[in-house]
């Protein structure tokens, strides 16, 4: 059949296209006052195509220790991060996938549970603290590891590989672990990769934790200093004492939306590798058992 | 079925549980014993005696919460803004799945689809500068409002502006993201429901009325149930950041209540009890929700 737009199709790709416009304007924005020098945005004489080209922003934040501190540790707890709650979630889903285990109804429930019920900041916050945890990175990545979200959406998709294939293994004299780390993960790439990128995505965007769990500042990630720089040209808002005061005073819009930039900039590299799976991951989360 | 290539004892079962151990431990000390420190709201925490030996004091933080215009303040926030993301936000996204559920160029649907989903990735502080360049008092908002209308607004430090800029975000945010559940629903709908409709002469609108809609019907529900159940929490990071003294009239929800009070000023009884109220009202509206849902007929959330 072939497609012949009427009307409608021309309203509806109308709306759309004023909606993702929407969308992209503030990019285009941040990307141009970062490029332009900081005179240029405040007069505001242009909207996406800065006047003037200068890289100062950037050569300047690429300068700034306090900022490339706070991009080393955001890579530091990404990584630790990402590395155990891949660890965490997958052991503990693919256990649970196993319809034969005593005690496996139980367990989904503990894990179940915490769903709908939790003990709240502050609770967390003292068992964090007398664990010893605080100003040490594990403070950020530990309390994250995992959730019950993401066991049951692994699990499940442990459960539609077919059984058949770990009974054969079982026969030729593969051990469990053997059986899991060069049968079922292999076979595994889509959710693996699915959730590498989302736990990638989370341990970047932390904020709070570090926020609380953090009062030594040299070990803050990226997203808690990012955010004092920028509330800081609001004024009227009262920022606590700013992390580094020469970076601080060097704060035009420029290097502001820079700092934006490159904090979004990683999320916006593995978005289309993300794209790729999520979709289907987030489907597979409304699918029961 | 060959039950016997299944390891049924111990000695062959414990590979499973060694597996499961780390998660089990990371839920039980992470998630199960911060439910222990919710004794506390039963007693004057005092730093020097610790959890256990500090003194019960009954229910004197709950009334104590209960008794100040507080409680009326942080309830009356949190659920505005709640309703707002529901009446608002929730529609939108409906909307939004309609118009592109309606494209018929698939290039198009993908591309479009692509960009509204990516706000979904970045981090709420992200957003808040994002916010800040446009809204902020040097932001192009008011450089614009200043040059055509000689005026500026202060965005982000007044209590008229604060809900509508929330639910924005929220919405740039989150509402592309949002669809996809409700894509998929739709994905769901049999064809020839459509070519019988076409049949009949109806329009497309009727079509999307009669069929599309009540084809998700079911998801609208349970989607709708879930937010009514989790009416309690607002999105904490956001509001966190977008909060400040000149706003806290209508900033101030529950969850930051908990932190100022705890995490800022130490009083850790006291906001565990608020803490606590908050959590318990969230599990009875979790559950009445989803005994709402299965009333309704439909599949419930659990």
């Amino acid at each position: 059949m072939k497609l012949k737009a009427t009307w409608f199709d021309t309203i509806i790709v109308v709306i759309i296209c004023l909606i993702s416009l929407l969308v992209i304007l503030p990019f285009l924005y941040i990307i141009a006052v970062s490029f332009s020098p900081p005179g240029d945005s405040m007069a505001g004489n242009f909207f996406i195509w800065p006047k003037h080209w200068t890289l100062d922003a950037y050569s300047y934040l690429l300068n700034a220790n306090t900022f490339l501190t706070s991009v080393k540790n955001s890579v530091i707890i990404t990584a630790m991060g990402t590395v155990l709650s891949l660890f965490v979630s997958i052991t503990l889903a693919y256990a649970l996938s196993k319809k034969f285990l005593p005690g496996r109804r139980i367990m989904l429930l503990v894990i179940f549970f915490t769903m709908i019920f939790h003990g709240g900041m502050i609770p967390n916050y003292l068992v964090v603290k007398n664990l010893g945890l605080i100003d040490s990175y594990w403070a950020v990545v530990l309390p994250a590891a995992s959730s019950a979200f993401n066991i049951m959406v692994i699990r499940s998709f442990f459960q539609s590989l077919p059984e058949s294939l770990d009974e054969a293994a079982r026969i030729d004299g593969a051990g469990e672990f053997r059986i899991l780390y060069s049968i079922v993960l292999p076979l595994s790439k889509p959710i693996i990769a699915t959730f590498t990128l989302f736990f990638m995505v989370q341990f970047w965007n932390e904020f709070f934790s570090a926020v609380i769990y953090l009062n030594d500042t040299s070990r803050w990630p990226i997203q808690p200093l990012l955010r004092q720089m920028v509330a800081i040209s609001a004024s009227n808002i009262s920022a606590e004492a700013a992390v580094d005061a020469s970076l601080a005073a060097n704060l035009g819009p420029n290097v502001q939306n820079a700092a934006i930039l490159l904090a979004m900039l990683p999320i916006v590299m593995v978005y289309p590798f993300l794209q790729k799976y999520f979709a289907k991951g987030a489907m597979l989360g409304s699918i029961k058992e | 079925m060959q039950r016997a290539l299944r390891p049924k004892r111990f000695h062959q079962l414990w590979p499973f549980y060694l597996l499961a151990a780390p998660g089990i431990l990371y839920f039980l000390t992470f998630h199960y014993i911060p439910m222990t420190g919710l004794i506390l709201a039963f007693k004057e925490y005092s730093p020097f005696k610790g959890m256990m030996d500090s003194p019960w004091v009954g229910l004197d933080n709950f009334r104590q919460f209960f008794g100040t215009s507080d409680f009326y303040m942080l309830l009356k926030n949190t659920l505005l803004i709640s309703l707002l993301n529901l009446i608002i936000y929730f529609p939108f996204t409906i909307f939004l799945s309609l118009l592109l559920n309606e494209v018929r160029l698939k290039v198009f649907k993908r591309v479009s689809q692509t960009i509204v989903y990516l706000p979904h990735f970045l981090s709420w502080v992200v957003i808040y500068g994002i916010t800040i360049s446009f809204f902020g008092p040097s932001g192009v908002i008011n450089h614009y409002l200043g040059q055509w209308f000689d005026g500026s607004a202060n965005f982000l430090v007044s209590n008229e502006w604060f809900r509508p800029l929330v639910i924005f975000q929220s919405i740039w945010k989150d509402a592309g993201w949002g669809t996809i559940i409700f894509l998929a629903a739709l994905a769901g709908i049999n064809p020839e429901q459509y070519e019988a409709a076409k049949v009949d002469g109806a329009s497309r609108l009727q079509s999307i009325w009669h069929i599309t809609l009540p084809g998700i019907k079911g998801t609208i529900v349970i989607l709708l149930l879930l937010r009514l159940g989790s009416s309690m929490d607002s999105n904490f990071m956001q509001i966190f950041l977008m909060t400040n003294s000149l706003n806290l009239d209508v900033s101030n929800v529950f969850d930051l209540f908990v932190y100022h009070v705890g995490l800022e000023q130490f009083n850790y009884s006291f906001a565990i009890t608020v803490g606590m109220f908050k959590s318990v009202a969230s599990l009875i509206l979790v559950l009445g929700a989803n005994y709402a849902a299965k009333l309704l007929g439909e599949e419930g959330i659990f």
